[in-house]
């Protein structure tokens, strides 16, 4: 009797962990989570631009979509976006949270342009090039190798770590531009070396090589036995060292190739669009590729469309903000909005509500 | 007057933003919760702020009225983004750090949308600003950079502080962030603990941002650079190994380490090259950085963060 007492001061119903649902139906929450929360935009769109609704998604798809030049660049965003994500996601398998790719990709975009700056008008392109990727790809491993080592040998909390290596890698580009601009502007131009060949169209070669790498790390995830050791490690480090996986080296192997990864993103930013570095030059990419991962389940090959689907938001409402007039911050808002309701309907996944009538029914019966 | 001590009296004021951060992401982290939307929030706090003072602006309410309202105000904005987070990470069970990244995202991007828009023009807030800094203001010393609200944050920390660990209230928290199911097993509400603490944890932080905006800097522009100032608050922590009345101390040294790029050159009266500014201005994330390394190779319990620091809690699975 008094254990019923307690149960009905508690809420009406508990959670319990639900079965594992069938995938269309764990999609269908998402894409129902997704519609409420454009629909949720678009309300406030109403209220704070005075857009009606209807028009607020007309622009979305058109602001993405609409012409064959904002289709160009929409494929190019998401691709810079997919390669960064890919790059966080082996470290993200082992539950090695690494919110450093903003620094790791940085620090790529500066290596790969201190090698031009340097060496640009004296060896070939064709050297040149090989070169920049080469030095953007072992610094990028170096920035997220660090942190790995210190979580490796004294369980250094990582996420903190990496967070700031992104800092100190801003304050070396700062540096770097004060050193590399004799006016002191810190604006560097456009080197004229060391772009990327240009194939069929300004970002085609870009989005071949991003979805290149997609299929490769989908198969090394997947397929090899690294990609194993890494899955296992982040099931339970226990398992993992009871079966024989060296776990440390397993978590520094994974965060070179992570910092790798980052560094190729860096690389492709200089070579193929930027062709120059600022501190700002990923932009906060960093940190919305983990969003992507995570949304995707840490699988590659999804990531195509959860980062087509990020750049969709962010380039949608940014044409909001062109067309109806009002600050450039209204894509990070609905990006917000959208995460948050994302991140709800997992729950809905994961576990069930019970309501309480029924355990009352099996009382009786007792 | 003496160099350093302008130095020192400019650190102070700035390194109080740090200090409202940092108490209150350390009274969610002594909850388990990890809140890395905690410079999403001091932006929202310092937006909901300036919100509300210029509602009131042209209205004739005391200046001192004005004041309170846009404290409550911020304050307020905060716990609400506290209440999504927690509700989210909570009640949902989210994973925190995927929660409170996007938490920033949004915290940022709604204080752009809000300052840029609805409470535009500079001057309107200057108008309140006055009443935030004692009456010696019109004085022509550093002293003049202290407001009331320097004072508010030591003291805040201080009672943060006490209760942590003086406290039963404070006892129990803890327990909720070392072990959960074991405080649930005796009895301790572990979500309505990790809800007030993550609430009020938000709203205090949210004060760093209003500080910011309306005292130290005094100009609408200055919500720009209150996400990096976020980040900062979330590194104090680990420096000052969760302890509120620490990160007092902890708070002025990252102010002056902040401005140390600026400063340091003219007070050793040397001649530094520019582009040494910039490494100058790593400082802060370096020690930070250091401090990390150094708690977790000597392996101190008392100095090791929250046990379930960033763990979800689910009654059903122990």
């Amino acid at each position: 009797m008094k254990m019923s007492k307690t149960h009905t001061s508690e809420l009406p119903f508990h959670v319990v962990k639900r079965e594992p649902m069938p995938f269309w139906k764990s999609m269908g929450i998402r894409v129902a989570a997704v519609v409420i929360a454009l629909l949720l935009c678009s309300i406030l769109a109403v209220f704070m631009i005075k857009a009606n609704p209807l028009e607020f998604l007309t622009t979305m798809v058109d602001g993405a979509f609409g012409s064959a030049r904002r289709l160009w660049k929409f494929a190019k965003d998401s691709s810079v976006l997919l390669c960064i994500s890919l790059a966080v996601t082996p470290a993200f398998r082992m539950r090695f949270w690494n919110i450093g790719a903003e620094g790791q990709t940085l620090i790529g975009a500066l290596a790969a342009v201190g090698v031009a700056f340097y060496l640009g008008n004296t060896i070939p392109n064709a050297l040149l090039l090989p070169l920049m990727l080469i030095a953007a790809i072992v610094v990028g491993a170096i920035w997220g190798g660090i942190p790995a080592i210190f979580k490796a040998k004294w369980g250094t909390n990582e996420t903190l770590f990496t967070l700031m290596m992104n800092y100190v890698a801003t304050g070396l580009v700062a540096y770097f531009l004060l050193l590399w601009t004799p006016s002191g502007s810190s604006v560097l131009g456009a080197l004229s070396v060391g772009h990327l060949p240009i194939l069929v169209h300004e970002y085609f070669l870009l989005i071949v090589i991003v979805l290149a790498l997609t299929a490769l790390a989908y198969i090394y995830l997947q397929y090899t036995k690294q990609g194993y050791e890494i899955s296992v490690v982040g099931e339970s480090e226990n398992t993992a060292r009871y079966i024989g996986i060296n776990v440390e080296k397993v978590l520094i192997r994974t965060m070179l190739i992570s910092g790798a990864i980052c560094g190729v993103a860096g690389f492709l930013i200089v070579g193929a669009l930027d062709h120059s570095v600022t501190t700002t030059t990923v932009g906060g990419l960093g940190f919305t590729a983990i969003m992507v991962s995570w949304l995707a389940k840490f699988n590659p090959l999804f990531m195509i469309g959860t980062s087509a689907f990020i750049t969709f938001l962010q380039q949608g409402s940014a044409q909001i903000t062109t067309n109806f007039n009002i600050d450039s911050a209204f894509p990070d808002m609905v990006i917000g909005i959208v995460l948050f309701f994302i991140i709800g309907c997992e729950f809905f996944i994961g576990y069930q509500l019970k309501f309480r009538e029924s355990t009352k029914k099996g009382e009786k019966v007792e | 007057m003496n160099p350093f001590l302008d130095y020192l009296l400019t650190a102070i004021p700035l390194g109080m933003t740090f200090l409202f951060g940092c108490t209150g992401e350390i009274l969610t982290e002594k909850a388990g919760h990890l809140n890395l939307g905690i410079p999403g929030i001091m932006c929202m706090g310092g937006a909901c702020g300036c919100l509300a003072v210029k509602l009131m602006h042209g209205t004739n309410i005391s200046p001192v009225l004005i004041v309170i309202i846009a404290l409550l105000a911020a304050f307020a904005g905060g716990v609400l983004m506290g209440m999504i987070y927690s509700f989210l990470t909570v009640t949902l069970k989210a994973n925190q750090n995927v929660t409170g990244l996007a938490m920033t995202t949004f915290g940022v991007g709604t204080t752009k949308f809000i300052m840029s828009g609805m409470a535009k023009n500079a001057m309107q807030y200057l108008y309140a600003l006055r009443y935030f800094r004692f009456p010696f203001a019109e004085q022509t010393s550093s002293v003049k950079y202290c407001g009331f609200m320097v004072g508010l944050a030591i003291i805040i920390a201080l009672v943060a502080s006490y209760i942590l660990t003086k406290t039963r209230v404070g006892l129990h928290l803890r327990a909720v962030g070392e072990n959960p199911a074991t405080a649930d097993a005796v009895g301790i509400n572990v979500s309505l603990y990790k809800y007030t603490a993550t609430c009020i944890g938000s709203g205090i932080a949210a004060l760093g941002g209003l500080f910011y905006i309306m005292d130290y800097a005094g100009s609408y522009e200055a919500y720009k650079s209150i996400e990096a100032l976020g980040w900062l608050a979330v590194a104090l922590v680990i420096f000052t190994l969760w302890r509120p009345h620490l990160s007092i101390i902890g708070s002025i040294l990252f102010g002056m380490l902040y401005l140390a790029g600026s400063r340091i050159p003219t007070l050793l009266g040397i001649q530094l090259d520019i582009s040494a500014t910039p490494l100058l201005q790593m400082l802060p994330y370096v020690v930070t950085i250091i401090v990390l390394i150094v708690t977790s190779v000597r392996k101190k319990r008392e100095h090791q963060p929250p046990a379930s620091l960033g763990l979800p809690y689910f009654r059903e699975e122990r």
